[in-house]
């Protein structure tokens, strides 16, 4: 009888602990290969450019005479194109997510 | 991968061959435009179990009007409305006209109508712009 | 008698995406249903004019979000085709497991929907719980949830190792027990039925006609499925299509619900046979020429339609997507029915109006 089984679907989900996830009250869980932000290790950086022009969203740019590398977060679409292309490995993924935010606006580094 | 079995045929005997397909029982997969230059070249997919052919078509100009294959396969109709609304294709007795209102796009015929060329270019930024001292 | 004319959507709780329909009734039953669409048009065919083909791949991958992986496989299928690159065998697999982890996590939302649609709270409620397992699944070897950044041209961008690909196929199992309660709901609930039998009679003819694709199409009984072509992987898996022939949207969702558990097995038959060595290859150049690709997505067929000069970018990029191919079978059931009917019937055919209209 199917209406047995969703009774034995409803007393179970009554008695275990839910599902969801309590965020923003608890953490949010992430996988070890989530793609959720880009991190820029500035010492290893050449500022070859690489990173920009490969960016779909041109949500990079580099500003070599001042040292800069300046990233607009919520252009960035976390594809990893950018960790993929640097030639000093200067660019990682980072699992947890970027922050949410009031404004939109750039990070420099 | 199917390029190769595209027949090129005057866009006159459109409806007697679409009615030759689909009298032998074949499924129209799609209808698809593309415009060069002043020319749109239409080419129109049929499926039979599994083997997919074309037929092709090139309106020579503006005053050409598209003959519809609306009353063949009543599908079509879908298809030809977008054509018509992305291209600027004048089409001749299709079954349920939207009057160009189909897409609603900001900018009219964005692949362009022969009489008038139109071409829309979205604009490239992002972080593009330097931040300046006073930011 | 008199008529009213009832604007159904764009916004309305059981549709996942908008769409608006004015719907001309008579005492509650439909006489006549006049479509309006374009709410989500983003012109992304136009956009393949001023993006370089390489970076086209993400665009095309979100096109939809539901049925992601599969349009980044099969434009990356069609540029394969025209720079006449192999993809190595181990890529193939891959794909072909993340196309059919895509198309468990399609089937369970459109259950979720449907039950949604019909009023079922708590089933839409465990059928989203389960897909939230695979979306788990999804993100530990992809990154993403839904949009999975792993087809590139030339192969994909990650790899499932083995410890990765034994913890898939455990989840799996665990996942069918779950499968087929659910399942069973769906088919033997006798209120589920009453809402889902005899209603939106597509007869065979009238699916081939109106020129169906997908379930839609193998729910009235024709054998169609565009994986028996061969592409990727499916060339060694041998996938049978699953028909039925009422082709009302019980039978929709019977097929729908059996490609859940043939993706589980196409799935375990791939990891089986999963061959060693690199994942991609490297493609230098531009395409030219011309190509139709045509591959399986949940919904059913779609056909990229490619056209290049040699340039870095694409003169044409068409794609004709399974739902604009299933619209006017939509717009044919609708007159006749209830007006109750309506969500059902518009959720039969597993609209996905974003990649309707690109």
């Amino acid at each position: 009888m199917a209406y047995l089984e969703m009774i034995q679907l409803a007393l179970r989900s009554a008695v275990s602990k839910p599902v969801t996830s309590r965020y923003p009250f608890g953490p949010r869980r992430v996988l070890p290969r989530s793609r959720g932000r880009v991190e820029f290790a500035k010492e290893s950086c050449l500022y070859c450019n690489v990173c920009a022009k490969r960016c779909p969203t041109d949500a990079l740019m580099v500003n070599r005479k001042e040292k800069q590398w300046i990233i607009d977060r919520f252009r960035c679409i976390t594809c990893g194109a950018c960790v993929e292309i640097c030639p000093k490995k200067s660019l990682t993924m980072a699992a947890d997510h970027q922050q949410p935010a009031s404004q939109r606006g750039t990070e420099t580094y | 991968m199917g390029a190769e079995l595209i027949e090129v045929i005057p866009w006159e005997t459109l409806r007697e061959r679409v009615a030759a397909r689909r009298g032998q029982g074949c499924r129209l997969v799609q209808i698809s435009a593309t415009r060069l230059g002043s020319q749109v070249e239409l080419t129109y997919s049929f499926d039979l179990s599994g083997w997919l052919d074309h037929l092709r078509v090139v309106l020579p100009g503006p005053e050409t009007r598209l003959p519809s294959i609306t009353g063949i396969y009543g599908c079509a109709v879908l298809y030809e409305n977008e054509i018509k609304d992305l291209f600027g294709v004048e089409v001749d007795g299709l079954a349920l006209d939207f009057h160009g209102n189909f897409y609603r796009t900001r900018v009219p015929r964005p692949f362009g109508n022969v009489a008038t060329e139109c071409v829309f270019v979205p604009p490239r930024g992002g972080a593009a712009v330097p931040p300046t001292p006073e930011n | 008698m008199a008529t009213t004319v009832i604007p159904f959507g764009p916004q309305h709780p059981v549709l996942p995406e908008p769409v608006h329909l004015d719907l001309v009734v008579e005492d509650e039953r439909v006489l006549e249903a006049r479509p309006s669409i374009g709410f989500v048009h983003r012109g992304l065919e136009k956009l393949a004019e001023t993006k370089d083909f390489v970076e086209f791949t993400y665009v095309a991958e979100r096109i939809c979000g539901i049925c992601s992986f599969i349009h980044a496989q099969t434009y990356c299928q069609a540029i394969e085709s025209l720079l006449h690159v192999a993809v190595p065998p181990r890529a193939a697999y891959l794909r072909t497991i993340w196309g059919e982890l895509s198309r468990i996590h399609s089937h369970l939302l459109w259950l979720g929907l449907m039950a949604d649609a019909m009023g079922f709270e708590s089933l839409f409620m465990h059928s989203w719980r389960v897909r939230e397992k695979v979306l788990d699944l999804i993100e530990a070897t992809t990154g993403g949830r839904v949009i999975f950044g792993s087809c590139k041209i030339g192969g994909v961008r990650r790899d499932i190792d083995a410890e990765a690909g034994a913890s898939i196929l455990r989840e799996l199992e665990g996942m069918e027990a779950d499968l087929h309660r659910i399942t069973k709901v769906f088919l033997d609930d006798s209120s589920v039925k009453s809402r889902l039998c005899g209603v939106g009679v597509l007869t065979t003819a009238q699916a081939r006609d109106l020129g169906c694709v997908g379930p839609t199409l193998r729910a009235s009984g024709v054998a169609q499925d565009t994986r028996q072509e061969g592409y990727a992987a499916f060339g060694d898996i041998r996938v049978e299509p699953v028909t039925r022939t009422a082709g009302d949207s019980y039978a929709r969702c019977a097929v729908r619900c059996e490609e859940l558990f043939q993706s589980v097995d196409i799935i375990r038959r791939a990891f089986a046979r999963l061959p060693g060595g690199p994942v991609e290859v490297k493609v230098t150049g531009n395409p030219s020429g011309e190509v139709i690709a045509r591959t399986e997505q949940p919904r059913g067929e779609v056909i990229y339609h490619l056209k290049a000069t040699g340039t870095k970018f694409l003169q044409r990029f068409r794609v004709r997507t399974p739902t604009f191919a299933n619209l006017p079978a939509l717009l044919s059931v609708l007159p006749g029915c209830e007006l109750a009917d309506v969500p059902v019937l518009i959720l039969t055919i597993d609209p996905c109006i974003s990649c309707t209209e690109r």
